[in-house]
């Protein structure tokens, strides 16, 4: 999942092709190849770094780069999203073809996937037609070996002109391989003659027309023979990016799109349309991927198939229930793990700011600095990290193993189908599963796909889903409120389910709220939808475990950092900072009362909200410090926060309000950072900030009054 | 010779030979992406919950396409 405090900050959003070398002589290398085939897996194994990785195509959005060394040479590795073909259509297909384009690599390394070696040998082939410097990697060996695959390496070398190297990307003595032969490829030991695609006469002839001109124009930057194809291919975006590239557009040229026109009508004369045009080329492609897999591909058993628990879990009857049972069991395992960590954490943290006050007393630190620093900054830090950490850190290697098992495309698949009667995209289901994680990291996550209507109200609706922030939020007032009593097997239980309810109703609203967007400011009809479903894979589970844990302790860390310490702060000093007769807290939470009670809350609660802007963690510590009064906040124990919270008027209507507006309020500053970017516009970013909003009003104010009219 | 039919048409576990495409724009270029050109060898692998998408075996891997996008592959049964 893209977890790391680097994937869910603005990071990620670069979609630039720069690239950082360390010294003037590495070697920039450009890992390619189909969606899901192991490029990240590979790109770790070689540089050591931690891209996610994930049994589903689309996991990779954007470029990442890190540095391996040869024997020869440094090379800078850039991993790039996964692409069917060069012909690019989705925005993260179009970064990937943009980098092997004009990135100028010195060379490429396109993975490609053993169980379906003709599928990867079409991109292969491309990629192989603008940088003859390409080394193929036949990766998922150890799956092939298993399905009873074996492919001829030494012949596939032969035939296609490139170097080739088989591994297993979970092995990392597999991947020497690849250095050692790039060491060898660009140090020009070996010269690469690339296998030539012929295409049908008319179409060389045409390119023969193109091809000189453009030499003649933009120099041997990129093979001119592909970019003439492309051209009088119509690839406008292409066109476009070469614009950037060299500065001056190709058809913008008068002796190009001169013999562009020429070129056409000559493919005009040979009744070669443009559909034809592409078809042509495609099919040349895919023949010649044929004859070569052929050649050197020798399948006793049997290839990628839907399995029986495929069957099992996309069948009419239990394809739903199943998907819920997955997520009740994993909300039940979160909580029920989570008790006891939960509670050490808490004696120990609480314990230690204890001391920590005794030790500025010592210091004979002056009271308003101690409350500064040990009431407000630190209760609060440890609030977060004590109550939030371990759900967290549970849920997400959970989640982490369903998804490099293979099981969200699946989801996907399930679900796609509502998602069309929304005129929205089923892959919306593969974002959704990441603002699991992050709400940011799902709405990067919103690349993969193609069409920008869909794209956008994917973007618009991931804050339905409650991030890590908010669903151990959402899961302490469902303890604290409807469990009670029950505790064990049974109390556990009832919260998971209560929680996988609240869930249900985030899916219902964002199909809901989708369905008005594609009726209102968003119309328009379901675009294609085509997503391969890969094989289940063994999750390697001790390496998630691992990963997870590390990653998401680092990430709650330094986010409780950042953002609670400063807020506890802030509070701290809202509370002791008096205006008249009333601290500034008061008058702000006295303004916001009416305004809360209308919505099922209080005033306190709205602040709470309003401060939280930066990060949803911090709501319910802020809350708890603003009952105090005090402005600081001791340790508490489940009981005494029920008591604190009815003491303050609070009832399970309260509680039900609070929850539904956790689950809809506008998304975190970074979520919406993140919008204004992908969609390009505070536009965007400002309705992604009311839409959720206005639904949690609206929700709350009926709740509230509802139960005020009955009770 | 069997007769030509839609891909959408096609029954699970069934195969078929793709005979030609009436797709145009964005939708015709991801199917050749995917490998789906005339000739292209097709078996219908399973279908959705709720009847669309189906799942079909291209080229060796299993791609999910939906009923209204597939209805414009024209197939010949096998
Ligand atoms: N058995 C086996 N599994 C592998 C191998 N290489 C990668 N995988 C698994 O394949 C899945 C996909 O790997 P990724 O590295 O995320 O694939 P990717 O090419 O980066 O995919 P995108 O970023 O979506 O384009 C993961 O679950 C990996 O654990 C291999 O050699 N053998
Ligand atoms: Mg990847």
């Amino acid at each position: 999942m893209g977890l790391t405090a680097k994937s869910t900050g603005s990071g990620v959003l670069s979609s630039d092709i720069r690239v950082e070398k360390g010294s003037p002589d590495d070697k920039v290398i450009v890992i390619a190849g189909n969606p899901n085939v192991g490029k990240s897996t590979v790109f770790n194994g070689l540089t050591g770094l931690h891209q996610h990785t994930g049994n589903w195509p689309g996991k990779t959005v954007s470029i990442a780069q890190g540095t391996c060394k040869g024997r020869e040479f440094s090379y800078v590795l850039v991993d790039v999203p996964g692409t069917y073909s060069l012909l690019a259509h989705s925005v993260e297909e179009e970064v990937a073809r943009n980098f092997i384009c004009f990135g100028s690599p010195d060379a490429a390394v396109v993975v490609c996937d053993a169980t379906c070696l003709e599928r990867s040998l079409n991109l292969a082939l491309q990629v192989m037609e603008i940088c003859p410097k390409t080394l193929i990697c036949v990766n998922l060996l150890d799956e092939a070996k298993r399905k009873n695959i074996h492919i001829d390496l030494g012949k596939l070398e032969k035939c296609l002109g490139v170097p080739v190297v088989g591994t297993s990307a979970h092995k990392k003595s597999s991947l020497k391989k690849i250095t050692d032969k790039l060491d060898e490829l660009c140090g020009g030991k070996i010269t690469p003659e690339p296998r030539r695609l012929h295409y049908i006469k008319p179409i060389e002839q045409a390119v023969s027309i193109v091809e000189p001109v453009l030499k003649k124009h933009l120099g041997n930057v990129i093979s001119a023979r592909w970019l003439a194809l492309r051209i009088i291919d119509n690839d406008s975006s292409l066109a476009e990016e070469s614009e950037r590239f060299f500065g001056k557009n190709p058809n913008d040229i008068a002796e190009v799109s001169e013999a562009v026109e020429r070129a056409k009508s000559l493919l005009a004369e040979n009744d070669i349309t443009s559909d034809c045009l592409k078809d042509r080329i495609v099919s040349c492609i895919l023949l010649n991927a044929e004859e070569v897999c052929g050649e050197c591909e020798c399948c006793e058993g049997c290839q990628n198939a839907f399995s029986r628990a495929d069957r099992i879990l996309t069948s009419r009857f239990l394809g739903y229930p199943i998907m819920l049972l997955m997520l009740l069991m994993i909300f039940w395992i979160t909580i029920v793990g989570a008790n006891y960590p939960s509670e050490l954490l808490s004696t120990a943290l609480f314990w230690l700011g204890d001391r920590l006050g005794e030790l500025m007393t010592l210091l004979n630190a002056p009271e308003w600095l101690n409350g500064l620093l040990v009431d407000g900054a630190y209760r609060v830090l440890a609030w977060v990290v004590a109550v939030m950490l371990p759900p967290m850190a549970i849920f997400f290697p959970l989640f982490t193993l369903l998804e490099d098992l293979g099981y969200l495309p699946r989801v996907a698949y399930n679900l796609d189908k509502p998602f069309c009667k929304c005129k929205a995209c089923g892959k919306q289901s593969l974002t959704m599963c990441m603002g699991f994680g992050c709400n940011a990291a799902g709405i990067v996550g919103c690349r993969i796909i193609d069409s920008r209507r869909e794209r956008l109200i994917a973007m618009l609706t991931n804050v339905f889903v409650p991030c890590n922030g908010r669903f151990p939020m959402i899961l302490t007032i469902i303890s604290l409120f409807f469990v009670g009593g029950a505790i064990g097997f049974a109390g556990s239980l009832l919260s998971a389910a209560a929680l996988t309810g609240v869930i249900i109703l985030g899916i219902a609203m964002t199909f809901l709220v989708s369905k008005i967007l594609s009726a209102t400011i968003l119309r328009g009809e379901p675009s294609s939808f085509t997503l391969e479903l890969p094989p289940f894979r063994k999750p390697q589970f001790g390496k998630i475990l691992v990963r997870s844990l590390l990653d998401r302790t680092i990430f709650v860390l330094g986010r409780a950092a950042a953002v609670a310490a400063p807020a506890g702060l802030a509070i701290w000093l809202l509370a002791n900072v008096t205006i008249g007769d009333t601290t500034l807290l008061n008058c702000i939470t006295g303004f916001l009362d009416p305004f809360g009670r209308f919505i099922g809350m209080d005033g306190v609660i709205v602040t709470a909200f309003l401060l939280g802007l930066p990060a949803n963690e911090i709501v319910i510590p802020l809350i708890v410090m603003t009952y105090m009064q005090q402005g600081s906040l001791a340790e508490i124990a489940p009981a005494q926060m029920l008591e604190l919270f009815t003491a303050n008027g609070w009832t399970p209507v309260t509680a039900i309000c609070v929850i539904i507006f956790t689950l809809m309020h506008f998304p975190c500053s970074t979520s919406l950072l993140t919008i204004k970017k992908e969609a390009g516009g505070w536009k965007w970013a400002a309705l992604a900030f009311v839409i959720p909003t206005v639904c949690g009003i609206i929700i709350c104010a009926v709740i509230a009054n509802a139960a005020r009219l009955f009770c | 010779m069997n007769e030509t039919k839609r891909l959408c048409d096609i029954e699970v576990g069934e195969n078929a030979v793709v005979e030609r495409l009436t797709i145009h724009g964005s939708m015709r270029r991801r199917m050749l992406d995917i490998g789906l050109c005339d000739g292209t060898v097709v078996e219908c692998v399973g279908r959705s919950p709720m009847g669309d998408p189906s799942a079909y075996l291209i080229r060796g891997a299993v791609i999910a396409i939906r009923d209204c996008d597939s209805r414009g592959v024209i197939v010949r049964g096998i």
